[in-house]
């Protein structure tokens, strides 16, 4: 089949992928092109109807579909091409895509770089392995939230949210103003994975009860959901018997945690890591394949889109560079997790590389006033301290420029320290 | 009153190849069925294997019915189109009397005429197997088991048979059946309505001895077995390349880890005897036997990658073996009941054998001209660059990927609408297709999923269901929620 080249091809029109996008045309890049899955950019911006989007990059509050049309905007400008209602079906490992279309049907390209930009999935229950019945009303809470949001139409009446995370949180709120009833939302962990402000203003506000260390351990219902029972959790997350909750309801939405999707990088003979389910990177987001980039939720999920945009910029400015043949050179330092420390990326710095360097990571725990450490062979290279360090939200310590230059040969580690 | 010639009862893998075979005959033929769709029984919920035969005793009808449905398998999956491969399977021992029981099974299997059968001993077992458990010291090798798709089976059955002439009626559930008084044959009541045929054929699945007892004076007992299962990602490499049981015990065939036709990981089922037929909940204590019973087989077994479970309720009858053939004291009442494991590796005999006994017994003629069943094409998922560049230019809507997860078209569920015995619900795209058999669970393709159903079959949103019934996916509008709520200012 006929290729097309291009230089960059992104892929995924999310706040990722629409950062990355116009970083490699500031960098000079004109032959670019973003493909979208969708029939519209935006990701899943598109449905987050809510606001608090945008603080750290526009020092504004948006709601998702504002700020996705800011990222619309700019490339529009830039005439970024952006290729909506198609699906890659492949990325090899000498960067070549393949994929279709209802208008230009099955395509092949080759690509100088690959940016890969595809987000993030919900965890759906399966994977909670909770038992009972297999009805309907049993929804993860972004599906609802497109059913409400974007289409118009109510899953259920009467609610409970398993997981806190907060998509669920937000959804908990959203399905109350509709005229649902919200039972409870439940958390099997003894703290919330989601942001303080959510829990706030999208329970307590709402008088929406949130249950700590409980989980739902039976569903009932033949055809559509009647009815769930809760119960307290030990420990070990062993369901406590005689705690248990029955709590009649319709709907029952999954708010378990975002898995990075990852179909493609792993087709394409990406080394994947285990604590991120992303694609292990450099600190220039390439990942172990020549000229792969990952950026966005599809490298490791983040709590902010503000976030995801300030990553994807310096992957599509990184892209360009790779295009261009510049690449920090230096010793390649691993970049480990220690105590206290999940899933830190980037996994690996070169020691040529340009400062700062962000090391992001989720704590294991809630730690109050610790301090997240960074080492390099044993030797302290960076202390930050902070009243608290909690896994509902990615922690951040900086690399300048001249800690690079001495880091020495051996693993750099991140961990945290109590004090 | 509807009149049909012959009724059959129940949509599972048994009605449907009775149905089929016996659509080949001159006569009117309607299949009722209580749930929405075809196989929504235990044909939906079982291991999905095409057993060699090794185990049923001989002499029993399990046996008989097994070895033949067993040879036909293979051809009949490859003229409809259906998954199926031969991978084999191990039983596997860890002492020497399970040693013993492999070398009984493996006589048995002789005598049942089950080819290929040999004990290997456990250095053998590591070759083949890598992950097996290494405390297994020895396995009965059975080349010729192999995996299928049943409710795959089931549809393209179904299908062909209605091809043929066959009506098929969702959500009729037969309450009673009961001899006519105007002439020799039957009358079914479903509650919404009767029918009035000159045969009626019982493949009514976990009702079948309900149904028996209505019409026979020869009572049967039926006890409902649940099995429990996990069904893990698709993975490049699987663990596991043959299907690995354990020893059977009785209570069936034990615990297996097996590899599936779409390239996923089985594992189970447990069993436990339960009062109502339709509890296919799984419970904790099921799904915990299950694991660290399969953990025997493969010792690194993790559900990390699970991606749902689910259960299914296998027919015993309390004689232990099959009922198949006429009726007990009946005349024109035919049944195909107790069809638990290996159900599915007899039912195209069964069917076959059922068939001919009502053709002859009614003295059906066979028709002349067969309308044949063409498979669909190639599934997206499967073509290559260039069939999938051909599928697009011939049809657009093979360029829409609606479930990113297992890779399927719209072109692809509007077609599994369209069959002759087409979806109707959620779970109905799913089985046909496999939208929202993956890792997200239907997570992203389910709205569109709905909303190609209400455009197919002209109707609401809001009537779409998961699976029939009251499983409908959405309550009301936003709208209308709000105006209840009184918030719509």
């Amino acid at each position: 089949m006929n290729e097309t080249y291009v230089d960059i091809l992104v892929i995924g029109a999310g706040p990722a992928g629409l950062a990355a996008a116009q970083a490699a045309r500031e960098s000079g890049i004109e032959n670019l092109l973003v493909l979208e899955r969708e029939n519209e950019p935006g990701g899943i911006l598109r449905q987050c109807i809510h606001n608090g989007f945008g603080l750290h990059r526009f020092r504004e509050e948006l709601t998702g579909p504002e700020y996705a049309q800011r990222d619309i905007d700019a490339v529009r400008a830039m005439g970024i091409p952006v290729e909506c209602g198609c699906t890659v079906l492949s990325v090899s490992p000498e960067r070549v895509v393949t994929c279709v279309s209802r208008t230009k049907g099955f395509r092949v390209f080759r690509a100088g770089a690959v940016i890969l930009a595809m987000g993030c999935r919900e965890r759906p229950r399966g994977a909670l392995c909770t038992p009972g019945t297999r009805c309907a009303g049993i929804y993860s809470a972004g599906t609802a939230q497109r059913f409400v949001n974007l289409e118009g139409y109510m899953p259920g009446r009467r609610v409970v949210i398993l997981g806190s995370g907060d998509i669920g949180l937000i959804m908990a709120r959203r399905m109350t103003l509709q005229g649902a009833k919200v039972l409870a939302c439940v958390e099997i962990m003894p703290y919330s994975s989601g942001l303080n402000r959510n829990i706030v203003q999208c329970l307590e506000d709402y008088g929406i009860p949130l249950l700590l260390s409980h989980t739902v351990t039976d569903i009932r219902g033949r055809d559509r959901l009647e009815g769930i029972t809760v119960s307290k959790v030990d420990e070990n997350r062993n369901p406590v018997p005689g705690t248990e909750i029955d709590y009649e309801c319709d709907t029952l939405l999954l708010s378990c945690g975002l898995i990075p999707e990852n179909e493609l990088s792993a087709g394409a003979g990406v080394r994947m890591s285990p604590a991120t389910s992303g694609p292990m990177v450099s600190e220039s987001f390439e990942t172990s394949v020549d000229g792969i980039f990952a950026c966005g939720n599809v490298l490791h999920v983040h709590d902010l889109v503000d976030h995801v945009s300030a990553e994807s910029l310096k992957a599509g400015h990184a892209a360009a560079e790779y295009i261009r043949g510049n690449r920090p050179g230096g010793e390649t330092i691993p970049v480990c997790d220690g105590e206290g420390v999940r899933g830190t990326v980037p996994q690996s710095i070169r020691k040529g590389a340009a400062g700062p360097v962000d090391l992001m990571f989720r704590p294991s725990g809630v730690f109050r006033n610790a301090s997240a450490v960074v080492e390099n062979d044993g030797r302290e290279i960076l202390r930050k301290k902070a009243m608290i360090f909690t896994p509902g939200e990615m922690s951040v310590v900086t690399l300048k420029e001249e800690n690079i230059r001495s880091l020495t040969s051996g693993k750099l580690t991140v961990r945290i320290e109590r004090s | 009153m509807m009149k049909t010639d012959i009724l059959i009862i129940g949509a599972g893998i048994t009605g449907t190849a009775v149905a089929r075979e016996l659509s080949r005959f001159r006569a009117h033929i309607s299949v009722i069925e209580r749930g929405a769709d075809i196989a929504e029984g235990a044909t939906k919920a079982n291991s999905g294997i095409v057993h060699a035969g090794y185990d049923a005793l001989p002499g029993t009808k399990k046996a008989f019915f097994n070895v033949r449905g067993a040879a036909v398998y293979g051809n009949l999956c490859a003229s409809l189109g259906v998954p199926y491969r031969r991978c084999g399977a191990l039983v596997v021992g860890f002492d020497e009397s399970d040693r013993a029981a492999l070398e009984r099974l493996k006589e048995r299997g002789r005598t049942n005429g089950v080819p290929g059968l040999e004990i290997l001993e456990k250095e053998a077992l590591s070759a083949l197997e890598p992950s097996l458990n290494p405390e297994a010291s020895c396995a009965l090798n059975v080349p010729g088991s192999a995996i299928v798709s049943p409710y795959e089976l089931a549809f393209a059955m179904a299908d062909d048979a209605a091809l043929n002439g066959v009506e098929f009626r969702f959500g009729e559930d037969a309450r009673s059946v009961a001899p006519d008084e105007s002439g020799a044959g039957w009358i079914v009541d479903t509650g919404s309505s009767r029918y009035q045929c000159r045969a009626v054929i019982n493949c009514a699945g976990a009702f079948g001895a309900e149904l028996h007892n209505m019409i026979s004076p020869e009572k049967l007992t039926m006890v409902h077995r649940r099995g429990q299962y996990y069904l893990l990602d698709r993975a490049e490499t699987l663990p596991f390349s043959r299907t690995i049981f354990q020893c059977p015990n009785a209570m069936g065939k034990g615990v297996l880890v097996s590899p599936t036709v779409h390239g996923n990981l089985l594992i189970g089922p447990n069993a436990e005897d339960i009062e109502n037929p339709l509890d296919t909940a799984t419970t904790p204590e099921g799904l915990s036997f299950v694991l660290r019973t399969a953990q025997r087989t493969w010792p690194f077994l993790s559900v990390r990658t699970n991606i749902t479970n689910f259960s299914g309720i296998r027919a015993h009858l309390n004689t232990d073996d099959f009922a198949v053939g006429a009726v007990s004291g009946c005349e024109n009442a035919y049944e195909a009941i107790g069809i638990e494991s290996p159900g599915l590796s007899s039912a195209p005999a069964i069917g076959e054998y059922l068939a001919a006994m009502v053709a002859e017994d009614m003295g059906l003629k066979r028709k002349d001209e067969i309308a044949a069943y063409v498979p669909g094409p190639k599934p997206f998922h499967e073509m290559t660059g260039e069939e999938r560049d051909a599928a697009v230019r011939s049809n657009p809507e093979y360029g829409n990927i609606i479930c990113r997860c297992e890779v399927v078209t719209e072109a692809e569920i509007r077609t599994a609408i369209r069959r002759p015995v087409g979806a109707r619900t959620i779970d109905g795209v799913k089985r046909r297709t496999r939208a929202g058999m993956g890792r997200c669970q239907g997570g992203f393709c389910m709205p569109r999923v709905a909303e190609i159903l209400s455009e197919e079959l002209d109707c609401g949103i809001l009537s779409v269901t998961k699976d029939g019934g009251a499983s409908r996916i959405l309550c009301d509008t936003v709208e209308n929620m709000l105006k209840e709520a009184g918030r719509d200012e």
